[in-house]
């Protein structure tokens, strides 16, 4: 039981440290390494680091099954949404030039908003993924083999 | 023949085949999978062993940097990463369900219970 | 890392073999250092050492934590094949460009263009975001569906549909005060 307790407060300190890198890895993914996927990974792992500490049911209280499949979608649509915004604009799918005054600035737009997309993407289904194989327990009866 | 310079590739190889050796050879299906992972981790490698130039730093540009490694296979990795990542949890969810259904993971008991159906 | 791979092969118990795959993508995300490519190996850790790590201890918590070491049959066969697989594939990279040659194939043409025009035509300093996100922004959007079919898929294959106490209890009150009326009209639904 003493392990617990340090492997609680420990994570209680450090998870809101791991989100905020996974935030940072995001919106800096365009001057350093970085990036949608990277920063999908980062988060999901902080949700999943207090999922295997404090029980899957209580990361579900915090996010609940009908928000991560919501945000699963938002992220595709999201991507998918740059690209016919674009063709609304006037210019082709996914040409980012169109978006602003300035095809850089356009750019710079299409590519933040876009690899935003991705990272909510990657890390909903991370936690979904995740919560999907912990929430089921070893002795589940089998539905219609 | 030049040996130093094609000594990389040789070792890709070599944890590739000991990758692929993984998944043909044993019967579990867990151990199948952590083959399979082993050998992308080797296929990954050879692509960005090609990518690399001699004196050339990471692809950010940078003032004062004339040479960088070629940004193009960095790209076509990191796609291939996530799909590495899609492919094995939808593998192992498929492992549970087997378990759950045969009550093994080893490749010659569902053989013969497959028989015995 | 071959000493690794070697060791996922002969090792019987999975708990260990799983902590030595861990170990292994950490050591690939460091070679990937080695070689300039900070994004992959940035991803790689991530995902390698992290989400496969765990997904596959919590496959181990739902099915067994051995491996049955039974004699296989097929060690030399698959020896063969591995060894003619290894033969052909060195025979391949004979042809192969030197290691960090400037002047091989792959960095002409496309390459070049990328490092050269993205600072003008995009402006920002990671070329392998603006080439991920905007040069090839098609193979993006195909990867996100990817990620998001692999969602699903594990959704269907291992989710529960979980009924509440209450509604069964619910449909037992149906079934009680329904069962003399459907009784008399015959099969129900």
């Amino acid at each position: 039981m003493k392990q617990k307790i340090i492997l609680r407060v420990i994570s209680k300190f450090l998870i809101p440290y791991i989100l905020l890198f996974a935030l940072y890895v995001q919106w800096h993914g365009d001057f350093g390494p970085g990036g949608g996927f990277q920063a999908g990974v980062i988060f999901a792992a902080g949700f999943i680091l207090y999922a295997i500490i404090f029980g899957v049911d209580t990361v579900r209280v915090v996010i609940p099954a009908v928000v991560t499949r919501l945000l699963l979608v938002f992220g595709v649509l999201l991507y998918a949404g740059v690209g016919v915004a674009s063709m609304i604009l006037g210019g082709n799918y996914l040409d980012y030039n169109v978006l602003a005054h300035e095809p850089t600035h356009g750019q710079h737009y299409g590519i933040l908003l876009v690899e935003l997309g991705v990272g909510i993407t990657v890390a909903s289904a991370m936690i979904t993924i995740f919560c999907t194989f912990a929430g089921r327990s070893p002795e589940d009866p089998e539905e219609g083999v | 023949m030049a040996f130093p310079g094609l000594l990389n590739y040789w070792l890709i190889i070599g944890l590739m085949m000991i990758g692929f050796y993984i998944v043909i050879a044993h019967g579990n299906l867990i151990k199948k999978i952590v083959g399979l992972n082993v050998f992308q981790v080797s296929v990954f490698l050879l692509y960005i062993t090609m990518g690399k130039v001699e004196g050339g730093t990471a692809p950010i540009l940078a003032e004062g940097i004339t040479a960088y490694s070629n940004p193009l296979p960095h790209v076509l990795i990191l796609t291939a990463i996530v799909v590495g990542v899609a492919t094995t949890s939808l593998g192992l969810a498929l492992v549970v369900r087997i378990r759950n259904a045969y009550g093994t993971i080893e490749e010659d008991e569902l053989d013969v219970q497959d028989d015995r159906r | 890392m071959a000493m690794t791979a070697i060791a996922i092969a002969r090792i019987h118990n999975l708990f260990a073999v799983v902590m030595l795959t861990g170990i292994f993508s950490l050591l690939g995300a460091a070679a990937y250092v080695i070689m300039d490519a900070v994004d992959v190996a940035f991803t790689e850790a991530a995902v390698g050492a992290g989400i496969s790590t765990v997904l596959m201890l919590g496959t181990l918590a739902l099915t067994t934590s051995e491996e049955k070491p039974a004699p296989r049959k097929n060690v030399v066969g698959a020896l063969i094949v591995v060894t003619i697989t290894g033969a052909v594939l060195i025979y391949g990279t004979l042809d192969m460009p030197l290691y960090g040659d400037p002047s091989a194939p792959i960095h002409t043409h496309v390459a070049d263009r990328y490092l050269g025009q993205s600072g003008t035509e995009i402006g920002l300093p990671n070329v392998v975001t603006s080439v991920l996100a905007s040069y090839r922004g098609y193979d993006t959007l195909g990867e996100t569906f990817v990620i998001f079919t692999a969602a699903i898929g594990v959704l269907a294959i291992l989710g529960r549909v979980r009924f509440p106490r209450r509604r069964e209890e619910d449909v037992a009150e149906e079934d009680a005060n329904k069962a003399p009326d459907e009784t008399a009209g015959g099969a129900g639904a």
